[in-house]
């Protein structure tokens, strides 16, 4: 494995300068070491570390709207005879005669998704973790370009300014939901949403993506590139695998999505007819004809699929991390981990249209997309064989990062086994557009990758902050959360079997549907304890910032490389030479050993008593 | 590969300078856009409804332009390579002057194709016409920015900034506008295919 290992050791790379890599005439400024001024430090940073927290609490103020507009629609759906008066002074107009108005009912459900999906659990959970972990992870002094990684965060700002603003519009935020599906989309006539607010989401998103090919561009390369010596691919920890490969879904299929959105766009505004064909609004003929609204939704879901593992795939790989960490194990089949973590991310590409099995597609081709959907299973049960093998005879220390890794395997499982059964076209034409694939997705996707994102706070903090976050604290949270969800999302498949539709406003129209009224009550209430629970991790979190327990250097006795820079983070990350590395990260409980854990800095001539038979020839 | 473009061997990377990778890699990101747009094109065009009109022939001129626009940048590079700073800037220039002729004539050809009646939008377009703006216009676009690039590698050549030991922005550049180039054939190509 490590049969290349450099002959030179310590300060091979820092004996260069700091930033090292490159060409001496044509940067010669870069990373010398000045007084920075108060924008550079605070606002406009280039340090990757500074980044990575700004996106970190950028998303958790998105995530408080997320949920907030959740709850919105989850008081409507569990007490739809209530009265909404109390709302009035918050939601104004929208509150029509103490009940809430459909179109916004809509409103609120598009902007849950496309806040939850794009701002929260994409810039919020990679461009956090792989802006943070991949420079100190893999022993670099920062990113390959830190001002374009600088730029990423303010474009991802100046996406978020539109998209909130959006909120506050006379004709409401975009409506079409958060897939955009045109001509729902396109046609203000058809949905007030569909007017100023969908342009602003259009613009939005086109920032957002942007935001998010400047990010992506730099994680690959940097990882590429900047390794220190003696980091083989061979010897990245799991969290820069994934962090690596979503970077490349990213900029694989962001690409895509943007095409489609200005097909849209000028269909919108230009009078083009690339989505729209033949369609009567209010009893009067559009001129647009020759579109196809099919069309779009290839091109959407082109990026749609691939963004699910963009979501989860940063999860995957923290979660991996911190099992191995805090169950005192090596992670179970590392390659293995690896592996089917490239195999998750081709066939993502491959899978697209199993959205789409009731948009008429032609049986055959839907049964090969069928076939390779459920291929899917395959990688994700290797992943979670080796997460749960890697805990089993376990020296496991239930810190609060490890309770959310392990609920993150649980939830995995659990949304992933219904994802069998909606990749069968049969069965998906069935149950297409209920709240199973509500619950679904939002147990293996949402609930899951919001896991690995606590889990990640929760467990790198110290790094963050230099302070530790309260343990107690983070159990109630973490109980009050895995609890809620799954009384939040089982009952879901239950209530999509029965055929209830998504985005309905209400169903009290439908007498079938009243015997399921409790069952929808009890979902709400569910659902808003679990939000308001999850105050008690922002108070942790920002609590912590100032006044939690003062860290150590390596508190967790992990091996990675993070835990060897200074508790006072530093300009460059390490203040002397960057360390080589010399093993794979994952020596946990090795036999021999006089620690249950070897650091990847520790030279195999130190480990004697531990070496296997291979190793002794590197000692 | 000339050694002022490679990295400090120390390094275990790919010996490709940073830039130059994440110039690949947004490469690959303007590709995917093509890629989305040109396969649209293939399954809308299967839905029938398509209407079929013959391409101006004037893009095979404007091919030939940016295919000569191609040579010159190559020359400009292999000049700087020879520290021949002169005719840098001669190459450069006339990789400018070809690029913007290159422009001209795609505005051209769309003044052509309204007069043939192929809109990009309106009642009377037809997504056959309206796609062919969109590739013709998003390439156009990138070019735009391929002609900034041009312009400050061109002040860097007045400045002494290029020369043998400093090729790292005009290697770029020189990727870039190759690329475009190529972009360029391959839709033109896919166009007459297509059509």
């Amino acid at each position: 494995m490590a049969a290349n290992l450099p002959t030179q050791v310590q300060g091979g790379i820092g004996a260069t300068q700091p930033g090292v890599q490159h060409d001496e005439h044509a940067h010669h400024d870069e990373h010398e070491h000045h007084e920075q001024g108060f924008l550079s430090k605070y606002v406009f940073s280039t340090d990757h570390k500074y980044i990575a927290k700004q996106f970190l609490i950028t998303g958790i103020f998105w995530a408080i709207i997320g949920g907030t507009l959740s709850s919105l629609f989850r008081l409507q759906l569990g007490w739809p005879d209530a009265t909404m008066e109390w709302l009035k002074p918050f939601l104004g107009k929208w509150i029509e005669a103490g009940k809430l108005n459909p179109e916004f009912y809509l409103a609120l459900v598009t902007m849950h998704g496309t806040i939850m999906v794009f701002f929260v659990l994409t810039a919020g959970l990679s461009g956090t973790f792989s802006n943070f972990l991949i420079p100190l992870q893999i022993g670099a002094r920062d990113m390959a370009s830190g001002f374009m990684n600088m730029l990423s965060y303010w474009f991802f700002f100046a996406s978020s300014v539109v998209m909130f603003s959006s909120l506050f519009i006379e004709t409401g935020p975009a409506a079409a939901g958060w897939t955009i599906y045109p001509p729902l989309s396109a046609l203000p006539q058809a949905i007030s949403g569909s007017g100023a607010g969908q342009t602003l989401w259009l613009v939005s998103m086109a920032l957002f993506i942007v935001s998010q090919l400047l990010g992506g561009v730099n994680y690959i390369t940097t990882v590429i590139n900047l390794r220190t010596q003696g980091m083989s691919m061979s010897k990245l920890p799991l969290t820069i695998w994934s962090f690596f490969l979503t970077a490349i879904l990213g900029l694989l299929s962001f690409p895509v999505l943007f095409s489609a959105a200005l097909l849209l766009i000028f269909d919108r505004s230009f009078g083009t007819s690339f989505f729209l064909s033949d369609i009567y609004i209010a009893g009067q003929a559009l001129p647009n004809t020759g579109g196809s609204p099919i069309l779009f939704q290839h091109l959407f879901w082109f990026l749609g699929h691939p963004e699910v593992y963009i979501v989860i795939m940063p999860a995957m790989g923290m979660v991996s991390e911190i099992l191995a960490t805090n169950a005192r194990k090596p992670i179970f089949g590392y390659r293995a981990m690896i592996g089917s973590l490239l195999g998750i991310s081709l066939l993502s590409f491959i899978v697209w249209a199993h959205h789409m099995f009731v948009t008429g597609m032609n049986p055959f081709l839907g049964s090969v997309f069928m076939f390779l959907t459920l291929i899917i299973a395959v990688p994700s049960a290797v992943k979670t064989f080796n997460w749960l093998a890697t805990l089993w005879r376990g020296n496991i220390r239930f810190t609060t990062a490890m309770l959310f890794s392990i609920g993150f395997v649980s939830l995995f499982i659990a949304g992933g086994l219904t994802g069998i059964v909606l990749g069968n076209a049969a069965l998906d034409i069935q149950m297409h557009n209920t709240y199973f694939v509500v619950a679904h997705f939002h147990l293996v996707m949402g609930s899951s990758a919001f896991f690995g994102l606590w889990a990640g706070v929760y467990h790198w903090f110290p790094k963050m902050f230099g302070r530790m976050m309260d343990e107690k604290l983070g159990y109630i949270h973490f109980w009050l959360t895995f609890i809620g969800v799954y009384l939040v999302f089982l009952p879901m498949h239950y209530v999509g079997i029965a055929g209830f539709p998504r985005r309905y406003y209400a169903w009290t129209g439908f007498d079938t549907f009243s015997q399921f009224a409790d069952l929808n009550k009890f979902i709400s209430i569910a659902a808003i304890i679990a939000f308001v629970g999850q105050f008690i991790f922002i108070f942790n979190f920002f609590y912590s910032i100032f006044r939690g327990r003062r860290a150590t250097e390596n508190p967790w006795n992990s091996t990675t490389l993070e835990w060897t820079t200074p508790v006072e983070p530093v300009h460059g990350n390490w203040p002397g030479a960057i360390p080589a590395v010399h093993r794979w990260p994952y020596d946990y409980s090795k036999p021999g050993a006089a620690e249950d854990f070897i650091p990847q800095t520790v030279p195999y001539s130190q480990t004697q008593s531990s070496n296997l038979p291979y190793e002794r020839e590197m000692e | 590969m000339h050694p002022s473009e490679a990295l400090n061997t120390k390094q275990p990377a790919t010996g490709i300078h940073p830039a130059r990778f994440l110039l690949m890699l947004m490469m690959v990101s303007v590709f995917m856009i093509f890629a989305a747009y040109t396969s649209a094109y293939i399954v809308r065009r299967n839905e029938g409804n398509w209407l079929e009109f013959t391409l101006p022939a004037g893009f095979l001129y404007t091919t030939l332009v940016i295919a000569l626009s191609s040579a010159t940048m190559q020359w400009a590079w292999l000049a700087a390579r020879k520290d021949n700073l002169a005719q840098v800037r001669i190459a450069l220039v006339a990789t400018l002057v070809l690029g913007l002729a290159f422009l001209v004539g795609q505005w051209l050809m769309w003044n052509q194709l309204v007069s043939q009646r192929i809109f990009f939008a309106g009642t009377d377009a037809n997504p056959s016409g309206s796609f062919l703006y969109v590739l013709t216009g998003v390439h156009g676009f990138h070019l735009i920015t391929g002609l900034i690039f041009l312009a400050i590698v061109l002040r860097k050549s007045f400045h002494y900034q290029v020369h043998s030991r400093q090729m790292l922005s005009i290697g770029n550049v020189t990727i870039y506008w190759h690329f475009l180039g190529a972009l360029w054939l391959y839709l033109y190509l896919f166009l007459l295919l297509n059509h």
